[in-house]
């Protein structure tokens, strides 16, 4: 008896325990969320959101931010999504499960995921600005500093790479779900390889390279490591209208404005504010990603 | 015409049938499209020797000074010999003489290297280098001076400090979290737990960053009363924040794929749900979790915007967890702006680049390997 | 004499060490059907991809010996494995059409050949969903998505899309065994049609349905090609003793 009931204190103990860490990270996301809302909301308006900062940034708007962000995910997007999915392509049906080749990739893929995003920022100042930009800068513009200093261009590949593993994992994910049966039937009837891949493989797996885009851009729209020194600005005045111009991003502006301005308080506001918009932006995109994958995951056990 | 051909080979029909098998056609679109494909996906590889190329490149400098200094003593030890060292070179004798001499007084100055060394900022290159390394392993991290030094201890041992203090809050909470949510949540509750953690996880670190910055310093510094307001301990559990969906998930996955019948014979065995739980599961799964708190800490060594916002960016070198401290990442972060490109500085911060890169694949080359080994002999074992 | 369309020598083949056809040797005649009867495992299925090569896709099979498709070894070195696909059309035991229109189904083989003219295209769209006896059902909703169709309708539909490539050989694996009887007999009056152009090659568990269906018949044990005649012979005077025991449930 007394032991039993010893075996159930230490049970609901445990149990207790362990709900309440679960609680408390809850709690934790409610209260980042619910500060961040209450703190930014009276700041959010159409104003707000479509005009440039003024008075050295203690007035105005946040467009340029928004703007850059959005410039940035879609540069960065553009030269991710490809990659990203033809890598998934060839690990899902070219390479064999199990050979070396496959096996190194999925490693490369997963030690991608897990460099800190300040070695892409140092990779892309030593290998796009110093490497490439530099070179690019003496050999056909006569060394005229274009190319090799930071831009966009350098910015959103960096965050290319960083990006890379977000998609290749969702578009393997999806390419998986597309059934033998479908490949087999393509072939079947005559399609090469690479047509049933083209058509029915690749159709069949769109919501999947949605989902990876979707998590890569809202990736691409939070970080600011990477492009700490490869393009992004703190202020320009003007918005960014070729590659080789600089941009503003929310996630550096909010880094900027707190640790920087002059007047910390005085910008509290808008601070409070840029960070409600980004992490709108991102829970939005990241609540899409979900549901996609959701319907996908339902859809390969179906 | 496809129609045409084909009734002429009808007519000539042999015993091949209408459809002749036997031309193996070359497809250029499906070789091409293979040898692409191929390509790209030797992409991540190459990303990641380039990255290692790239970072380590751009520190190298600071070591082939040393190397250069090693020449040059060379060059000292042949000195007697004067016309050779003349006949080398093509310059004027003046100039010839002069750079000589200076590498001359470079070398004495190193020879008795003291804290004196430090000493020579003649602003050349090669002076700064050869101080730099030799400053590296030292506690002072003062890169922009008179006299620059470059101890990368302090940043070290700050960002140690902080990466401790963040898993030692992260890794109970996330694994006992997940521990509740692979053994005993109901279903309602987990479809809550599981969205708000993929929902943390696509918190932008700045965020977390500006929220330890904005509030949680506050927070804390009124329930723990310290003096400085940002410091380890505030990084810390920021940090431990961002490193919490990563922990969570690999436990929960390591947890729930552990086999039933492991479960099912506990339970049958009259053990109860906790003790299945925690005596059967949790160390069944002691690989995946030892991965998922590696590849955590991978998470927290690496991180800059919360590092930068929240820690008071202080190079002090003590274990207090509530004074200031600046890491690794946070001082590339904060300093690559500023500095001169293919500076002695620049140099230095690639180099703390590579020393992240080098720990950071490491982890991860553990946690895929160990995990994986381990996970084989218990497949083979059982 | 008739003409063989299909003929294997001494043919074995192996899963890895595993043997799952043993010395398969066969001659099956052209414009006839052919049906394959047998225990579950004993290697119909195998058999039935080596002859169109989808055996290729799977890791770690092994052939050996003979198989001549009008008398051209089709595993020899010079052989185009996509062409030979084309001759050799394939109908799988679950319907799997695309997610695609019904019409884009059907024209995806003509497409993949490069056929691009829309009028050409809807003609053999409507012949081959004629010839699979599915035409009246679908005729006004091409349009729609395959996959609104019924089990049966769908099988149909996958056979339009195997005739639509214009095969010599189509190979069926229990093409019927998903369905209702309904449908099962529909697909059995069409294949009764179909072999007057093509040569049929089908497998079913369905003794009665082979009997119907076929004009030959080969019984299948344990990887070996047990017997195959006639199937009027096979049904009511079978050489072997293993087979009658089979055709009568007298098995196991
Ligand atoms: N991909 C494979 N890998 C390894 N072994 C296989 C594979 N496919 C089939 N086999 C094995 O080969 C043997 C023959 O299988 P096959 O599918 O050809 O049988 P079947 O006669 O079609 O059976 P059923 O009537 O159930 O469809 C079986 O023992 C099976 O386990
Ligand atoms: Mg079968």
């Amino acid at each position: 008896m007394i032991k039993s009931f010893k075996r159930n204190i230490k049970g609901i103990l445990i149990e207790g325990m362990t709900l309440s860490a679960a609680l408390l990270i809850i709690a934790i996301v409610v209260v980042m969320v619910t500060v961040i809302v209450i703190g930014g909301k009276d700041q959010i308006s159409w104003e707000f959101l479509t005009s440039f900062p003024e008075d050295g940034m203690t007035k105005g708007g946040i467009f340029p931010a928004i703007y850059g962000t959005a410039l940035l995910v879609i540069i960065m997007s553009v030269a991710a999504v490809p990659f990203g999915t033809i890598t998934a392509i060839y690990l899902t049906e070219y390479a064999k499960e199990n050979s070396i080749i496959a096996k190194t990739i999925r490693f490369a893929v997963r030690t991608l995921a897990v460099i800190p995003s300040i070695i892409y920022g140092l990779f892309g100042l030593g290998f796009f600005i110093k490497f490439v930009g530099t070179n690019v800068d003496n050999t056909f513009l006569g060394g005229h500093l274009k190319w090799g200093q930071p831009n966009i261009l350098w910015a959103s590949l960096t965050m290319a790479l960083l990006t890379l593993p977000v998609v290749i994992v969702s578009v393997e994910e999806a390419l998986k779900t597309v059934p033998r049966d479908l490949r087999a039937a393509s072939l079947a009837l005559g399609a090469t390889k690479w047509q049933t891949i083209w058509k029915v493989v690749i159709p069949g797996s769109i919501s999947g390279i949605m989902t990876g885009t979707i998590l890569a851009v809202s990736r691409g729209a939070g970080e600011v490591a990477p492009i700490l020194f490869t393009g992004v600005a703190y202020y320009v005045a003007t918005l960014p209208t070729s590659f080789s111009d600089q941009f503003m991003v929310l996630g550096y502006h909010i880094y900027v404005m707190t640790t920087q301005s002059a007047n910390v308080d005085k910008t509290m506001p808008i601070q409070f504010g840029t960070t409600l918009v980004l992490l709108a932006l991102t829970f939005i995109l990241n609540i899409s990603a979900i549901i996609l994958r959701y319907r996908i995951r339902k859809k390969k056990t179906d | 015409m496809t129609k045409k051909t084909k009734k002429a080979k009808q007519s000539e029909l042999t015993d091949s049938g209408l459809i002749d098998i036997t031309k193996k056609k070359f497809r250029w679109s499906e070789y091409l499209a293979e040898k692409i494909i191929k390509g790209t996906a030797f992409l991540s590889i190459t990303i990641i020797v380039l990255i290692f190329f790239f970072v380590f490149r751009e520190s190298m400098p600071i070591f082939s000074t040393a190397k250069a200094t090693a020449k040059t003593e060379a060059a000292m030890e042949n000195q007697a010999e004067q016309e050779t060292y003349g006949d080398v070179t093509d310059k004027p004798k003046v100039e010839d003489t002069q750079e000589t001499y200076g590498e001359v007084k470079d070398v004495s100055a190193t020879a008795d290297s003291t804290s004196e060394a430090y000493s020579v900022s003649a602003g050349s290159g090669f002076d700064d280098n050869q101080t730099a390394l030799k400053s590296i392993l030292t506690k002072d991290w003062v890169p922009v001076s008179q006299k620059p030094r470059y101890g990368i201890f302090s940043l070290i041992i700050g960002t140690f400090k902080v990466t401790i203090i963040s898993m030692l809050f992260a890794a109970p909470l996330a694994i006992m979290a997940a521990l509740y949510t692979a053994s005993f949540a109901g279903k309602r509750l987990k479809e809550i737990i599981k969205p708000t953690i993929e929902m943390l996880a696509g918190f932008p670190s700045v965020v977390i960053g500006f929220f330890a910055l904005m509030v949680m310093a506050t927070f804390l510094q009124e329930i723990f009363h310290y003096d400085t307001r940002l410091n380890s301990f505030v990084g810390g559990i920021a940090m431990g924040i961002a490193a919490i969906p990563i922990i969570f998930t690999i436990t929960e996955d390591a947890l729930t794929a552990v086999p039933k019948t492991f479960k099912e014979a506990s339970l049958a065995l009259g053990a109860s749900k906790w003790q299945t739980a925690f005596f059967v599961i949790l160390p069944a799964a002691t690989p995946g979790i030892f991965a998922a708190v590696l590849l955590g800490i991978g998470r927290v060594f690496g991180e800059t915007m919360i590092a930068l916002m929240a820690t008071g960016n202080a190079a002090q070198m003590d274990l207090n967890p509530f004074t200031s401290v600046r890491t690794l990442a946070a001082t590339i972060g904060a300093e690559m702006a500023e500095v001169v490109f293919g500076d002695t500085h620049y140099n230095v911060l690639f180099l703390i680049g590579s020393l992240l890169f080098i720990f950071t694949f490491i982890l991860n080359a553990i946690a895929e390997f160990y995990v994986k080994g381990k996970l084989m002999k218990r497949i083979q074992g059982k | 004499m008739i003409h063989e369309k299909i003929h294997t020598e001494n043919m074995f083949l192996h899963y890895g060490s595993k043997l799952a056809l043993n010395d398969i040797s066969i001659q099956i005649p052209e414009k006839k059907v052919t049906a394959f009867i047998g225990p579950s495992g004993c290697g119909k299925s195998t058999f039935l991809r080596s002859l169109n090569r989808m055996n290729d896709l799977i890791d770690g099979v092994k052939i050996e010996g003979k198989i001549l498709i009008d008398g051209i070894n089709i595993y020899d070195n010079n052989i185009d494995v996509v062409t030979l696909r084309k001759k050799v059309g394939m109908v799988f035991q679950k319907s799997n059409p695309f997610a695609k229109s019904i019409y884009e189904n059907v024209a995806y083989g003509p497409r993949i050949n490069g056929v691009k003219d829309k009028k050409q295209l809807d003609e053999i769209v409507e012949t081959a969903l004629q010839n699979a006896a599915i035409w009246t059902e679908v005729k006004d909703r091409l349009g729609d998505s395959a996959m609104g169709l019924s089990g049966g309708q769908q099988q149909r539909l996958c056979i339009a899309r195997t005739l639509a490539v214009n095969p010599e050989i189509v190979l069926m694996d229990e093409p019927a065994s998903a369905l209702d009887p309904l449908s099962t007999s529909k697909i059995e009056e069409l294949i009764v049609q179909l072999k007057e152009k093509y040569t049929i090659v089908i497998v079913t568990h369905n003794m009665q349905q082979a009997a119907r269906i076929s004009d030959l018949t080969a019984f299948f044990y344990l990887g070996e090609l047990i017997e195959f005649d006639k199937t009027k012979k096979i049904f009511t005077n079978p050489d072997k003793k293993q087979t009658e025991d089979y055709i009568t449930g007298r098995f196991g």
